[in-house]
């Protein structure tokens, strides 16, 4: 697929002109800077966020052994509903902030937000993917950012399944916090609309499954990728640089 | 029917002393969380307020309401509420019957249109033309929606009313629907509960007749000044919530001093009412307080949340009767997708292995 490429402004990408002078034997490995600072930040804050929401959300529901001895010698699901909170209202600013950083940041930055849910070529991509996957197809294309399959995931995931975490998330916060105080302001209306305070503990902790698969599986095939796609992954989200293993074209 | 009777007039006709009288507007003042300035109004009201007719029909219900309401326990004062509404019309507390009774129903109507409270206790079954409620060879949701048309404002008495409550718990044969969902031009207070707390009803009718307003509700329609907060929040046990001492079985150690119902499935976290603030029979316990958790009566579909005695509320997939938790569904389908995981990952790398055995 040549519009990944061919979106970047950034140089020496493996552009078809620099292919094609170079088949006869010389490897022009291309390098190119995908991922800015920001967004690798808040990608590994995110990451850390989601490990301890999914950690502290799991023992809310089921708390560890009761504790003897007096109360007021233990606080420890006060702790563990300390860490989530704090953990929450990280991952959301960080949503914010990427949302803003999607504004200034680079092509590649904007990716996570926009589906391109218009344009043919993102769908010719995502069934050339989704037959690599299925290992119908002996090579997959090459991308600088996410491949469609992996875009596709990463907006349903992290974007609406991300919002709904918050949305639920503050609005079971508001309870606590009480009518009139501004969680309950922008979020109190979730509740009524899902069927009430349990319905949205069950809908909440539901979305945590889904953060766990989606990380099993963004990790498996981010691996799996960085060994067998044509670009390499994990450079991608530490130093930002994105190197490609061949210069072809397609 | 007493037409101009304040409810002083009632009061002291029934050998309440005023000094009686001026205890319970100071208790009712406190139960609204009103200010003490505000007491000498609630006994200006008092005085000076004809008695507000009230007409209260049943639907289909089990009178639990009733019996609740006629516990309210403020001192001396249980029947002088009864009779301090003008209780025009209830099925199951009036002295006539048959067509004299109905026939109230229709007087209370056309001389006081438009200034009568209509409680309702229950609610309407739709399925069948509403045949599987009658009152007076009538189907109920008839009954209801005439009485409806001209009163002042309509309070949904308990979780039947407001929510469906048990008669709508799934498959819900008579399509039992609630109050809200049948009448839609009138202001409508839901007082929800199985039964409503006694001094939370009678809270809501004084506050009406106090200042000649509805109380303020909240987003599902339920008074703030009872609804506002979670059984959870002002939990004597959430100490122990906080610190991590639960009881873990009905026998244990844990419930014999009295750690947090949590893990046995108090439904206190989820469910908005007055039981840990009010309590009930005068505030003399609450389930939680018996050693019981809560089981959320005064919410939304609470029948249909799964089991009382566990945290997590069962997912029930439509059409294919399979109930789970949310932890069931999400192990079962992380196994999946660990086991979908391994098996592309083995294939790859033969593949992998493959493909380099034909380069080479």
């Amino acid at each position: 697929m040549t519009d990944a490429t061919s979106d970047t402004t950034l140089p020496p990408a493996a552009a078809p002109p620099a292919a094609a002078a170079a088949p006869r034997g010389w490897r022009r490995l291309a390098t190119v800077y995908v991922y800015e600072a920001p967004v690798r930040l808040w990608h590994w804050v995110n990451a850390l966020c989601i490990l301890v929401l999914c950690i502290t959300g799991y023992l809310i529901a089921s708390p560890l052994p009761t504790l003897s001895g007096e109360p007021s010698a233990h606080y420890q699901m006060g702790i563990i509903r300390f860490l989530h909170f704090s953990a929450a209202y990280i991952f959301a600013i960080g949503f914010v902030g990427r949302v803003l950083w999607a504004f200034v940041g680079n092509t590649y930055s904007r990716e996570l937000f926009t589906l391109p849910f218009w344009r043919a070529s993102f769908w010719r991509g995502l069934i050339i993917e989704v037959k690599w996957y299925a290992f119908l197809k002996p090579r997959p294309l090459k991308f600088i950012g996410h491949n469609p399959l992996a875009q596709l995931f990463m907006f349903i995931v992290m974007v609406l399944g991300g919002l709904f975490m918050i949305g639920t998330g503050f609005a079971l916060y508001s309870e606590g916090e009480g009518l009139g105080s501004w969680q309950d302001k922008l979020f109190g209306w979730i509740i009524p609309l899902l069927g009430g305070s349990m319905q949205v503990h069950t809908l909440h902790h539901l979305g945590m499954w889904v953060f766990i698969l989606f990380v099993i599986i963004h990790v498996y095939s981010v691996i799996r990728e960085d060994i067998m796609s044509r670009q390499t992954m994990i450079s991608a989200m530490t130093s930002g640089y994105r190197s490609f293993r061949d210069d072809e074209p397609e | 029917m007493a037409g101009l009777e304040t409810f002083y007039d009632v009061m002291r006709r029934q050998g309440i002393t005023r000094r009686s009288f001026l205890k319970y507007c100071s208790l009712t003042a406190a139960a609204l969380g009103l200010g003490p300035e505000m007491v000498p109004e609630i006994a200006h009201a008092m005085e000076t307020k004809p008695r507000l007719p009230v007409l209260w029909l049943h639907g289909l219900e089990c009178t639990c309401c009733s019996e609740s309401f006629i516990r309210s326990a403020h001192p001396l004062v249980k029947d002088v509420v009864l009779s301090m509404i003008s209780l025009d019309y209830d099925d199951t507390l009036m002295a006539s019957a048959g067509h004299q009774a109905e026939a109230i129903l229709d007087e209370v109507m056309t001389k006081y249109k438009g200034n009568y409270i209509l409680a309702v206790e229950g609610n309407p079954p739709l399925n069948e033309d509403g045949m599987y409620c009658i009152i007076g060879g009538k189907p109920f949701v008839d009954q209801l929606k005439k009485v409806a048309k001209d009163a002042k404002a309509i309070i949904s008495w308990g979780s039947c009313a407001s929510y469906g409550c048990v008669q709508a718990a799934r498959p819900n044969p008579t399509r039992a629907t609630p109050v809200h969902e049948v009448i839609f031009d009138k202001p409508i207070i839901k007082v929800p509960g199985c039964p409503p707390i006694a001094e939370v009803m009678t809270g809501v009718i004084t506050y009406m007749l106090t200042f000649d307003r509805i109380p303020e509700l909240d987003r599902q329609g339920r008074p703030k000044m009872f609804y506002s907060q979670r059984i959870h929040d002002k939990c004597y046990r959430r100490p122990h919530f906080d610190a991590g001492q639960y009881v873990e079985k009905f026998d244990d150690e844990g419930a014999r001093k009295g750690y947090c119902l949590y893990k046995v499935g108090c439904k206190g976290p989820t469910t908005y009412n007055a039981c840990s603030t009010v309590r009930w029979n005068d505030g003399v316990s609450f389930p939680i307080q018996a050693g019981h958790g809560c089981i959320g009566c005064s919410e939304d579909g609470f029948w249909d949340k799964g089991s009382w005695y566990a945290r997590l509320s069962d997912i029930k997939g439509q059409g294919f009767g399979i109930e789970a938790n949310a932890d069931q569904i999400g192990l079962a389908a992380t196994a999946a997708v660990g086991g979908a995981v391994a098996v592309h990952a083995a294939v790859s790398a033969l593949k992998r292995a493959q493909h380099k055995g034909d380069a080479q």
